[in-house]
């Protein structure tokens, strides 16, 4: 399988501070990566700077063999990539509906199809087109952020923590829409704190700390690493 | 002459007067609710398009100075955005805001130096400035015109807002412009649009006010500027119907004074401009988010 985002070198740094320090890693077509680690580990400054929110101090990034790391935001976007944001951040002032046409806005097409398997993912936000987004539950509003950003047809969907704040049933609804989305062809780069749901949800894993990538595996052999479930799983060594 | 016809000019003037107001205010709480910046600059760019009213239509016929002077007007401000405020994005507020207040200066220093600082006679334009009688009311056309004028172009303005892609794309960089860019919204596109909307508004505006007016100086901006901006706060800065219905209520209440003033023993007519003013500092005092305002409100 093809490489559809190729990492290289990666550094992310805020004034002085870097947050991200020379990190590489390689996401296939088809598959679900995760990046797990601590608070601060610089996973969501990751996620940001390939989608252009900040620029990179340096390093390249590499979307279907083309190379994105100095284009804008909405010129990276339109290539194919997309991020649900930490948070979710709706636009709370728009109605449901609004929402996912927004999601679409670089597109020209119409958007029919893509409302309908949107509306047949989540069916509560059909029921709810008309409504503000802010009015809806933290677990809808997640749902929608995810449907909007389905609704750019994207190639690749990068989710960062879509289960923050979020009651374990809806948690649990997240990762099954994750599975879902992934199923029908969407790959996707998953950044969580969640690191139990999202290792056994993953094909490939990479742990983060401190800027670095330390660990690299398939999702199942870093769920079973004796290392990851100490520091991140909540389970003492044997 | 009897009660009404004595005071319905009073009346008249003031809902003109209002809709005058209200093209500039818009302008205000547009930028305001994108940007978070108050553009001192603006009541100038409506002086401006006063200005180049007077040049304009010396050489030009009418028909062709007034498309002339919005699109003009429409690119000043379009180009003081670009040049003044654009650079400043990443900034802090209060930067940018001194900024507005340098292109305030600098563009009434400029009308004084290309007008000398006298007051520049504005064209009367063929049919709007013509006298008429409403109701055995002597008065311009022009006074019954803007508030019409001025109710189409907010209806407009906010089917434009509501309905189009572009008005979307408004409504949603206003409230956070992070997650615009990551649909693929260009921000700085949106806020061109913002000034270039807000610009031809009081390109409109500046033609209905200065046809009921004597002439233009360099300054004569600051104080329909200032109003303007109080309806804005009034109304809850950021909000259109808020700026709208702001603007109509200071028309309307300074020309009440003015009629007022007919029938007291001293001179009222001087508190006019005052009235606006201490309406600015009542509302402050007591609904500091204005009439329709967002609940929270950012340090300026």
């Amino acid at each position: 399988m093809s490489n559809i985002l190729e990492v290289k070198d990666l550094n992310v740094a805020y004034g002085g501070i870097k947050a991200v320090k020379g990190i590489s890693f390689e996401v296939a077509e088809g598959e679900i990566v995760t990046l797990i680690g601590a608070n601060g580990a610089g996973k969501s400054s990751t996620l940001r700077s390939i989608v252009g929110l900040v620029k990179p101090a340096s390093g390249s990034v590499v979307l279907k063999g083309e190379e994105i790391a100095k284009l804008p935001p909405e010129q990276i976007v339109n290539r194919g990539i997309t991020l649900v944001p930490e948070g979710r951040r709706v636009f709370a002032d728009l109605t449901v509906l609004e929402n996912l046409k927004i999601g679409a806005y670089l597109r020209k097409d119409s958007l029919e199809e893509d409302l309908n398997w949107c509306y047949d993912l989540f069916p509560r936000l059909k029921e709810r087109s008309w409504q503000l987004a802010g009015t809806l539950s933290g677990g809808e509003q997640q749902m929608l952020a995810i449907a909007r950003a389905l609704m750019s047809r994207p190639d690749i969907i990068m989710m960062d923590e879509p289960s923050l704040g979020l009651a374990p049933i809806i948690v649990q609804g997240v990762f099954d829409i994750i599975r879902e989305i992934n199923r029908q062809g969407k790959t996707i780069l998953l950044v969580e704190q969640n690191a139990n749901m999202a290792l056994h949800a993953a094909h490939h894993a990479y742990v983060m700390e401190t800027g670095r990538i330390t660990m690299t595996g398939t999702g199942m052999e870093l769920a079973e690493n004796e290392e990851v479930k100490a520091a991140y799983l909540g389970k003492a060594r044997e | 002459m009897d009660w009404f016809s004595r005071n319905l000019p009073y009346f008249l003037a003031g809902i003109s007067v209002g809709g005058q107001y209200a093209l500039i205010a818009i302008g205000y709480t547009m930028v305001y609710g994108i940007l978070r910046l108050i553009n001192f600059a603006h009541g100038d760019i409506f002086m401006v398009a006063g200005l180049l009213m007077v040049y304009l239509s010396a050489s030009l016929p009418v028909f062709l100075a007034i498309p002339l002077v919005i699109i003009l007007t429409v690119l000043i401000g379009f180009t003081v955005e670009r040049v003044a405020y654009k650079p400043l994005r990443q900034a802090p507020r209060m930067s940018v805001m001194i900024s507005a207040i340098g292109v305030s200066y600098l563009l009434q220093n400029l009308a004084l130096y290309i007008t000398g600082g006298l007051a520049q006679q504005y064209p009367a334009i063929p049919w709007v400035s013509d006298q008429i009688t409403v109701f055995g009311a002597s008065t311009k056309r022009v006074t019954v015109i803007t508030p019409f004028l001025t109710i189409i172009l907010v209806i407009l303005l906010v089917i434009l807002i509501k309905k189009t892609k572009i008005g979307m794309a408004m409504r949603a960089a206003s409230k956070d412009f992070e997650t615009s860019q990551l649909m693929g919204i260009r921000i700085n596109s949106v806020i061109s649009t913002t000034f270039i909307i807000g610009s031809f508004l009081a390109a409109i505006g500046s033609l209905l006010f200065f046809s009921n007016y004597t002439g233009v100086t360099p300054t004569i901006g600051t104080m329909p500027g200032l109003k303007a901006f109080v309806a804005a706060v009034f109304g809850g800065i950021g909000s259109i119907p808020g700026a709208v219905i702001g603007a109509f209520i200071i028309g309307i209440c300074e020309n009440m004074i003015m009629m007022l003033n007919q029938y007291v023993r001293f001179d009222i007519s001087n508190f006019k401009d005052a009235f606006a003013f201490l309406l600015l500092i009542i509302i402050l005092l007591f609904k500091p988010t204005g009439l329709f305002g967002e609940k929270q409100t950012d340090k300026v």
